[in-house]
């Protein structure tokens, strides 16, 4: 059991900085997703922890050890790889029991806790195969198992999923949640999906270009975003972004877009205030944009007129890809809108849920 | 499928006449240059000397004789041929285990060196050499001169660090040593090459989950990657038995099998050239074929086992 802290962590391949001047502070039993596109360094974060690549400058600490200089082998770390890593001339039994037989752990205990893990994750059964007798799903608890038979300090995750089929995914997304209730132990989980993100994170940390952009709890980073990109990341499908200019007067300010100018509610307008008459980029999740005849009660639905250019019926809603002189965005309509292809229609954006970044540094204003 | 079926020329499709004519022309060429020679090596293994009679006819009386076994009574009891069987086995045992190690030690460091390419294309260099050319330059490493100067290169630092010359390739304690060195510095390449390819191929996630779950860089070693690369270290094993067994070029130009350094394959040559005995050749040559035949069908199987895995 123990904490995580990345303190100025950088890492540089030759000319290329993968990690730059990370600081996080993951405290004991967190479970912290790292997310971001491919390529933002993510991966390397977690490899560092691990000991599989070494940190050019910056200091890692795992419950208050500095373990800069130590070998992997040594941080009590059990770490779950992209593509399970199992050892394929290995049983599954000493797939699992690998890491105890170094550790020279007691042969009756070995087998309690190979036995005890297979149980949790449902491979008795398997125990006696090889991993290419092993399906997809299989092969990837087995590699769980073999982490959680080390009883580790920390659990290192690297997309342990993105190898599974859509359905599988769901399922063991949730098994993987169950797992870290019921160990209570810190685990570091590396996804490029911003869904497993939000399910299974106790807080997130959002990262581009090997810089850290934003860590909060999922509900936070979701309804106050510190960034566009940010804003844009989290939440599927994505926040639709506009380029608009700020009008009016600081008691009455209006958002001037592409074909609507909308009124800023009241609460808003003090953090905006700065930005009187100046471009904007203004933000609004597509489930704040309503059919404006179905728009929910108690909202301020400020109406934009515009052209429905497809639908997306996805079931329980639908995706409608609107355009409002020829900028193209999409909003979440309950199923029953008569939203239809090619017809005008009239939305309603909800100003209360809406987002204002500075053109030039990206940043929310607040 | 009906429709390209009628497209197909009718001598195109396959029947049972059709293979046979593909391969007609190799089970040809193999026929006259390997299996004749075979079968008239083995037939000449029971006859004399000029393989006009059999082999019994050169029985001396009073002395053993097995009959038109002769020549493999020979081939198996003479003192030198007993010597060359001593010396090819202990040519196997230390030429495959040197270069089968070797070449394994070298392809793991060179993973590490920052010029891999150069470092491994320098250690094959030697396969790139005909037997007979590392054979000459060995003798000018190993030349022994009895003046003050020394021409050979390990005579002279030798004696520079004030120590006696050595003939290194009579003195029968050590000669059949210097001789397995050139072997293994000539296949030593070859070894590595194969295992350094097999090595590449274990993908680097599962090392390094073997040293996230403890394992130092010696376990990981052993535990992971030879297991792995297992099957591929098998086929190297028995190809180098079988060269090994078949060696001759070295021995024959460096010491031509004397002071003790025969083995089978240069006693082949010698029965069939200098002692004009072509019925014992004959039968040193079809002893060596039943040496190498089982490793050849164990090779051979465990290719195919490696295949089947892929």
């Amino acid at each position: 059991m123990a904490g995580v802290i990345y303190d100025h962590v950088t890492k540089r391949f030759g000319e290329v900085v993968a990690v730059n001047d990370m600081n996080l502070d993951v405290p004991d039993k967190e479970f912290l997703v790292l997310v971001g596109p491919s390529g933002c360094g993510k991966t390397t974060a977690l490899r560092l922890l691990a000991g599989l690549e070494e940190i050019t400058s910056g200091e890692i600490k795992i419950s208050d050890r500095v373990v800069n200089d130590v070998a992997p082998k040594d941080r009590d770390i059990a770490m779950v790889f992209q593509s399970y890593a199992l050892y394929p001339h290995m049983s599954v039994y000493d797939n699992m029991a690998f890491g105890l037989k170094l550790r020279k752990t007691p042969k009756p205990e070995i087998d309690q806790r190979v036995k005890d893990a297979a149980e949790i994750l449902g491979i008795e059964m398997l125990l006696d195969r090889k991993p290419r007798q092993l399906s997809g799903g299989q092969r990837q608890r087995v590699a769980l198992g073999r982490a959680i038979v080390r009883n580790p300090q920390v659990f290192l995750m690297d997309e342990p999923l993105s190898n599974l089929d859509a359905k599988l995914r769901v399922q063991t997304r949730a098994e993987i949640s169950k797992l870290h209730q019921s160990l209570q132990t810190t685990f570091i989980y590396v996804t490029h999906d911003q869904t497993e993100a939000m399910t299974m994170g106790t807080r997130i940390a959002v990262m581009k270009d090997g810089i850290l952009k934003q860590v909060d709890t999922p509900q936070k980073l979701y309804d106050h975003p510190d960034n566009m990109f940010v804003a844009g990341f989290i939440g599927s499908p994505a926040m639709n972004f506009f380029e608009t200019k700020l009008s009016g007067t600081a008691e009455e300010m209006y958002v001037e877009g592409p074909g609507f100018k909308l009124r800023v509610p009241p609460d808003k307008t003090k953090a905006l205030k700065g930005h009187l008459g100046k471009e904007v980029v203004f933000g609004i999740r597509p489930e704040d944009i309503h059919d404006r005849d179905f728009a929910p009660p108690g909202i301020t639905a400020e109406p934009v007129t515009t052209m429905v250019d497809v639908t997306e019926l996805m079931g329980s809603e639908v995706y409608v890809y609107l355009l409002s002189d020829s900028k193209s965005f999409i909003g979440r309509f309950a199923p029953r809108t008569s939203a239809r292809v090619g017809k005008q229609i009239d939305a309603g954006f909800d100003m209360g849920n809406v987002h204002f970044f500075d053109r030039s540094s990206e940043k929310t204003i607040r | 499928m009906a429709t390209s079926d009628e497209r197909v020329p009718k001598i195109m499709k396959q029947g049972r006449v059709v293979p046979w004519l593909y391969v007609a022309p190799a089970l040809l060429i193999m026929t006259a240059i390997i299996m004749y020679p075979a079968i008239n090596t083995f037939l000449l293994s029971f006859k004399n000397a000029d393989g006009t009679l059999s082999a019994a006819s050169a029985c001396v009386p009073g002395e053993p004789c097995w009959g038109i076994f002769e020549n493999f009574r020979y081939a198996l009891t003479a003192p030198i041929m007993q010597s060359a069987f001593r010396n090819n086995l202990l040519w196997v045992i230390l030429m495959v285990g040197g270069t089968v190690s070797m070449g394994l030690l070298i392809a793991v460091l060179a993973e590490r060196v920052r010029y891999e390419a150069l470092a491994k294309a320098i250690i094959f260099m030697p396969m790139a050499i005909s037997f007979v050319g590392a054979g000459i330059i060995w003798k000018f490493v190993y030349a022994y001169g009895t003046g003050r100067v020394q021409i050979g290169l390990l005579n002279a630092i030798v004696t520079s660090l004030g120590g006696d010359t050595v003939s290194w390739l009579s003195q029968p304690a050590i000669n059949n040593f210097s001789l397995i060195i050139v072997g293994v510095w000539m296949w030593t390449g070859f070894c590595m090459t194969i295992l350094s390819a097999a090595l590449k191929s274990v993908p680097d996630e599962i090392l390094e989950a073997a040293r996230v779950d403890g394992a130092s860089e010696w376990r990981v070693f052993w535990k992971i990657m030879v297991p792995i690369i297992m099957p591929t270290i098998a086929v190297v094993v028995t190809t180098m038995v079988i060269n090994v067994l078949k060696v001759f070029d070295i021995v024959y130009v460096m010491t031509g099998g004397n002071y003790g350094t025969e083995v089978i394959a240069n006693r082949m040559y010698g029965e069939m050239y200098i002692s004009h005995q072509s019925g014992r050749s004959a039968a040193i040559a079809v002893i060596l074929i039943l040496l190498t035949i089982p490793f050849m069908i164990w090779n051979v199987r465990r290719l195919r086992e490696q295949e089947a895995i892929r």
